[in-house]
């Protein structure tokens, strides 16, 4: 690190830092890059959860076919190496003679978008709300807390059924029934560690130092916690998505037109007997990108936050 | 001083009913519009005074903490409505369902401790061998599985193609019996029918590995991670040592300490259990709570759903207190 250059002006001092802070973030991401190359299973998960987003995102440049609109002269067509099977339609077609790759493929788009924005929204609720009431307790911590026990006297998969139940099928329900419950693991985390945090000698040196409480959670304790939280999130990501396929599996998903992993399983059930490859495919993409996600977030433990012991 | 320790953790899950209750109640709030509406719009054409006398039973017209007040006292009572399609109590029909999926829910329960424990046990005390690495890759895979494609797939392996078990059901057709207990497997033994032994026991094989494969994973991992945890600490050398077989070293001193953490664990998979429970049922056409409660979505039958998701949270609280209470006999030195 250089020596302080003189400082003229407050905007010369506000880049010195910024440069600073920036220098600082490229190392540990260097690092970070670093470990991952020791790491090979989580390296390939990784890039295995890269090329499902790349897919999900290029969908309609990797495939030329309709994933709506099918050929119904063409129904059931098995897979490629199949006898009858054509290269045309590699994992075969559908019951209305949709080609099922194209499907898969545009399914990623919505696996991700609801495990992301669930997650995500989850983790912004969860991680604000706990370090809030970690840190100030008071008797909105009372109160949030409570809700949080109460949440979690509800198994997951049957509170988000029971929502979808009544409020019906579509994106931003499912988006809200997974999240609805999604933020307390994080809330409970963040607390936790912030209740711990706040009595470090660090917070003190920061609170006689004359930083307000605000900037205190904000720089000096949340980067503290961070990681682990980015963790548990990459962990829950992949119990997100299953749970999104649970749900359309059901049909309580996103509207049945839009294709999605589980309402493609759910389809391919009446047809079993005869064509076996509807109900599989769509299922073994799913198990790779939750097995990919979960290996990642693995590896990722291991390499940000070794003391973390998360179960299940 | 166990026992009032005991009364003192269940007393407490009695305002966590209460509150599972009131979420459950402010669910119907989430329906956009009128529920009543929404139901009718199924139902076909009713008169303006059906509408109505519907809407009272339901006490839609009063204010919503008297709503609130009477769902909680009905609740209380064992009232939790009347099925809008069925026309009958909701308690009856939960009833009626709940010994098909207790016994399934129990069977995935048995498996998954079956699978779980020695491949958990044998992962640890041979920890890095081949044997390991291989299970917990297996326990892995079982983590990241979705369980109706999982369903799908042994059904597609075992009863279509291989033929060796049927695809959905509790029982034959021919295999009659009367029910005494509903647990269909408990019945047959009762009337000495072995042919519904069989055919029940092969009904129950597929959906109950279903339903405990991702239990089953979990909790060898768990296993597996507190076993190692237990034959590092002292009193196993201590134990070993004094020269005690490698047997006794692992099942009487390390196990014993190892399934406390596990119990744990099993308590709240058994919410993945109840919440798998309606996807199995569904993919198997097992006829209990799971099963009533995806139709009774699609029927907008929302008194019956209500109802329902209060029983499996319910379920979920009562499980977690007994595991609770079971705790503090592992483990003498914990109290409640």
């Amino acid at each position: 690190m250089e020596i302080t250059p003189s400082i003229a002006t407050p905007m010369q001092r506000l880049l010195y830092l910024w440069r600073i802070r920036w220098r600082l973030t490229l190392r540990a991401l260097k690092e970070f890059g670093r470990q991952l190359l020791g790491h090979p299973v989580a390296l390939v998960a990784g890039i295995i959860i890269l090329a499902y987003l790349l897919g999900a995102i290029f969908a309609p440049q990797i495939t030329s076919h309709d994933p709506a609109r099918g050929n119904l002269r063409l129904r059931f067509q098995p897979p490629a190496w199949q006898e009858g099977g054509s290269w045309e339609y590699p994992l075969g077609t559908d019951a209305q003679g949709r080609d099922l790759l194209t499907r898969i493929i545009y399914g990623a788009r919505i696996s991700l978008l609801v495990g992301g924005l669930s997650v995500g929204i989850s983790i912004l609720l969860g991680s604000t709300l706990g370090a809030l009431t970690g840190y100030y307790r008071g008797r909105l911590d009372a109160i949030i807390s409570r809700l949080a026990d109460l949440l979690l006297a509800f198994p997951f998969l049957i509170f988000a059924i029971g929502v979808m139940a009544f409020m019906g099928p579509g994106f931003t329900n499912l988006i809200m029934a997974l999240t609805f419950k999604g933020w307390v693991e994080f809330f409970r985390v963040v607390r936790g560690e912030m209740m711990a945090e706040k009595t470090q000698e660090y917070v003190e040196a920061a609170r006689v130092s004359g930083l307000g409480h605000t900037a205190i959670i904000a720089k000096e304790i949340l980067p503290n916690i961070i990681q682990s939280v980015f963790v548990l999130g990459t962990l829950r990501m992949g119990d997100m998505i299953i749970m999104e396929a649970s749900l359309s599996f059901l049909g309580l998903g996103i509207q049945p037109h839009i294709p999605a992993w589980g309402s493609m399983v759910a389809s391919g059930r009446d047809y079993m007997l005869v064509s076996w490859w509807v109900s599989t495919f769509p299922g073994i993409a799913l198990l790779i990108l939750v097995l990919s996600i979960n290996l990642f977030g693995e590896g990722l433990r291991d390499i940000l936050d070794p003391r973390l012991k998360l179960q299940g | 001083m166990k026992a009032i320790k005991i009364l003192e953790r269940s007393l407490a899950a009695i305002p966590i009913m209460f509150g599972v209750a009131i979420v459950v109640f402010l669910f119907m709030r989430l329906t956009p519009g009128d529920p009543v509406d929404i139901m009718m719009g199924q139902g076909g054409a009713v008169s303006a005074g059906e509408m109505e006398q519907l809407r009272a039973e339901f006490h839609l017209d009063q204010p919503l903490h008297i709503q609130l007040w009477l769902f909680l006292k009905d609740a209380v009572r064992g009232d939790l409505g009347y099925s809008y399609v069925q026309k009958l109590p909701v308690t009856r029909l939960v009833a009626e369902r709940l010994p098909a999926t207790m016994e399934l829910a129990t069977a995935a329960l048995l498996v998954s401790l079956t699978i779980a424990l020695p491949v958990g046990i044998l992962s640890a005390t041979r920890q890095n061998s081949l044997l390991d690495r291989f299970s917990m890759a297996g326990a892995f895979l079982g983590i990241s599985m979705p369980g109706f494609w999982l369903g799908i797939v042994l059904i597609l392996i075992f009863a279509v193609r291989l033929k060796w078990l049927p695809v959905q059901g509790r029982v034959d057709f021919e295999s009659q019996f009367t029910p005494v207990t509903g647990f269909f497997v408990l019945d047959s033994l009762l009337t000495g029918n072995r042919a519904a032994l069989i055919s029940s026991l092969k009904h129950l094989a597929l959906p109950a590995l279903t339903l405990g494969a991702p239990v089953s994973a979990v909790v060898a991992r768990v296993i597996r991670s507190s076993m190692l945890e237990t034959l590092r600490s002292d009193y196993v050398t201590l134990a070993r040592s004094k020269g005690l077989s490698e047997w006794s070293v692992v099942f009487k001193h390390a196990l014993r300490n190892a399934l406390i953490p596990t119990v744990t664990v099993v308590g709240l998979q058994v919410g993945v259990l109840l919440g798998g429970n309606m996807i199995v049922e569904t993919v198997f056409s097992w006829p209990g709570l799971g099963r009533m409660v995806v139709g009774a979505i699609f029927d907008r039958d929302f008194p019956l759903v209500q109802g329902s998701v209060m029983v499996y949270a319910f379920t979920f609280v009562i499980a977690n207190l007994v595991v609770d209470i079971l705790y503090t006999y592992l483990n003498p030195k914990i109290s409640l």
